[in-house]
């Protein structure tokens, strides 16, 4: 097991490098502080999301509601938060409660969550518009300075990616809750005769991609300045996409988040290099396609090699 | 009576009923017949696509087409293209949407079985190539469909829709193959344990390939038909299908965890989904406040249909 675990991370090592390899050799300007901070600025809140989406497959859910929850919370931020900062950081921690009360009530019930977070995307959705109606809002100008911050020799986007996969490693490998986390999507019943309730585990699970979602939506203000109702729609199925990117499995609590962040990066540059490539815009959302299907292709002749997984 | 309240299916309908006495009580019974009208024409296109993906969902967990909006805005682009709106070449265009279909079920296939994708990033990422095929070859055209199949996907037959019409032939054939052909049968084995079939003989994997096919050429019949409705195919045409077909599939009380189908509560579900934003509309809800009462609605009845099952 450790010799596989170790090795599930290699995957999407290689997958980046090529890929980071190739935009360079296309373009040799963008290896430079500049550069690189251009080609993976946006990965930061695609990052965060893909964390959060990673928290509920870990949990044997997946949520369809991240790309209307993720607007909603640029909207509260672009919105209540600059304006009046005390409120709209009450209405953002009510959301990540709200998400861990999706969480309990999903296992209380047993209702599938696939159906649940469907139905709270529109919710979400219905949110937003009411918030802002129309494109607009303001960044609040701390998180503006945030993310567009430049550290000495290592661009922000960089920095921000290495730091979200080591707090988040932390909390979910390394850390004793992580470990009844994972045990939740590997074997709820086991965890349940050992004490744990599973109803709480899910809960802080879903609270906590609740609150990852949340970051997502503010470091995405704050690199885009205003928000819109539909800004990140396009989040739930990178984000999934993401994940199993990254090594993660849809059953069994097997993720990882270094992986899923290493993901969430290559989809981003994947988008960068396309244009680098002078692709015709018609084919650029196929060659999105296509790139997911080899990379996970590559992954199946690799886990054949090392073995059944 | 008792039999009736269990019938999983009854809850849509009773649902869409509900959403059709509350808009019509706005206006005093008029507009009925218009608004029951309308809601056999868009609920048709929910409809069809709801029963593949039905379909696809009683093949058990993990089972779930995300190609159908991208499968329906190819089918519905290609079909409309070669047609060009020439009269009596309606035949020829619903070929092509049929082999449209055929083709994406094949391709969705192979991902899945021959390269182990699970189906929801396989038929994830293989959409973004079928939505990319459909940019390329609509360029922006916006070509009318042929004056004799205008009239057809817009007219109406004894009093009802003709798309109506044909959702209804579909649901009967997709309900004779579930609950009377061996197929079905396999199909329902597959889904609530497929280990457990594969041992007893069930060909898994063919029964896999059919649904996988069949979800395909009924989301392309849709997007031609949807295409003809509209006046013409659009890039963004299949988009709230998504989650609609997902929807449809739930609220009709078919289980999610697989195994377990429902054919009249997609129906019944399709016509809800259409009543619900109607009755938002003439109660003058604005956007936002729809779209949260419809997602919250949505949760009720699953939630409404779960606590039936636990108690049974």
């Amino acid at each position: 097991m450790n010799f596989l675990a170790r090795h599930r991370i290699v995957l999407p090592i290689v997958s980046l490098a090529v890929l980071l390899a190739a935009t360079f050799w296309m373009q040799p300007r963008a290896m430079s502080y500049f550069g690189v901070n251009l080609l993976f600025n946006l990965a930061v809140p695609i990052a965060l999301a893909t964390i959060a989406q990673m928290l509920i497959i870990m949990v044997n859910d997946i949520d369809l509601s991240t790309g209307a929850f993720v607007s909603l919370a640029a909207c509260v931020t672009a919105t209540l938060l600059n304006d009046a900062p005390l409120f709209g950081a009450l209405v953002l921690a009510g959301l990540v409660l709200a998400y861990a009360v999706l969480g309990a009530v999903i296992h209380a019930l047993a209702l599938p969550a696939i159906v649940v977070t469907l139905g709270m995307s529109f919710v979400w959705g219905g949110l937003a518009l009411v918030l802002l109606p129309s494109p607009g809002g303001a960044s609040p100008g701390w998180i503006r300075t945030l993310m567009t911050v430049k550290p000495p020799l290592v661009p922000m986007a960089v920095v921000a990616a290495i730091l979200i996969a080591a707090v988040t490693h932390l909390l979910v490998i390394r850390s004793g809750i992580g470990t009844m986390l994972r045990g939740v999507g590997g074997n709820a019943r086991a965890v349940a005769r050992s004490g744990g309730s599973v109803m709480r585990l899910k809960a802080l699970a879903y609270g906590l991609a609740g609150l990852f979602n949340v970051l997502a939506g503010m470091a995405l203000v704050g690199l885009t300045t205003s928000a819109d109702a539909n800004i990140a729609l396009r989040y739930t199925l990178l984000s999934i996409a993401g994940v199993i990117l990254g090594g993660g499995e849809f059953t069994g609590g097997k993720v990882s988040p270094t992986g899923a962040v290493i993901g969430a990066l290559t989809l981003t540059l994947a988008a960068s290099f396309l244009s680098f490539l002078r692709l015709s815009p018609d084919w650029q959302i196929g060659a999105q396609g296509a790139i997911l299907i080899l990379v996970l292709t590559a992954r199946l002749l690799f886990t054949r090699r090392s073995g059944p997984a | 009576m008792s039999a009736l309240i269990a019938r999983p299916w009854i809850w849509s309908w009773l649902a869409a009923a509900l959403a059709f006495a509350l808009t019509v009580s706005l206006t005093g019974g008029r507009g009925a017949g218009e608004l029951a009208y309308a809601a056999l024409s868009f609920g048709a296109f929910a409809a069809i696509v709801g029963m593949g993906q039905m379909l696809v969902i009683t093949l058990g967990p993990g089972n779930v087409d995300l190609s159908i909006p991208a499968t329906m805005t190819l089918a519905g682009t290609l079909a409309l293209k070669a047609m060009g709106s020439d009269p009596g070449t309606a035949a020829m265009g619903l070929a092509i949407a049929l082999a449209v279909g055929l083709g994406v079920g094949l391709a969705n296939f192979a991902l899945i079985y021959l390269l182990r994708l699970p189906p929801i990033i396989a038929t994830l990422a293989a959409s973004l190539i079928y939505q990319s095929l459909a940019i390329w070859s609509n360029r922006g055209l916006r070509i009318k469909p042929p004056e004799g199949l205008a009239d057809f996907s817009t007219g109406r037959t004894l009093a009802v829709p003709n798309v109506a019409w044909v959702g209804l032939a579909i649901a009967v054939v997709v309900w004779v193959v579930l609950e009377r052909s061996t197929w079905g049968r396999w199909l329902m084995a597959t889904g609530q344990n497929m280990r457990a079939a594969r041992l007893a003989g069930v060909p898994v994997q063919r029964v896999r390939f059919a649904t996988y096919l069949a979800v395909a050429v009924l989301a392309g019949l849709t997007g031609y038909l949807l295409a003809s409705f509209s006046g013409g195919a659009a890039l963004n045409m299949g988009q709230e299908y998504l989650l609609m077909s997902i929807a449809v599939v739930v609220i009709g009380g078919s289980s999610i965890a697989g195994g377990y189908s429902n054919v009249p509560g997609v129906w019944g579900a399709a016509l809800f989904m259409f009543l619900v934003v109607s009755m938002l509309n003439s109660y003058g809800a604005p956007a936002g406040l729809r779209l949260v009462l419809t997602g919250t609605i949505i949760i009720g009845i699953v939630i409404a249909a779960s606590t039936r099952r636990v108690r049974t």
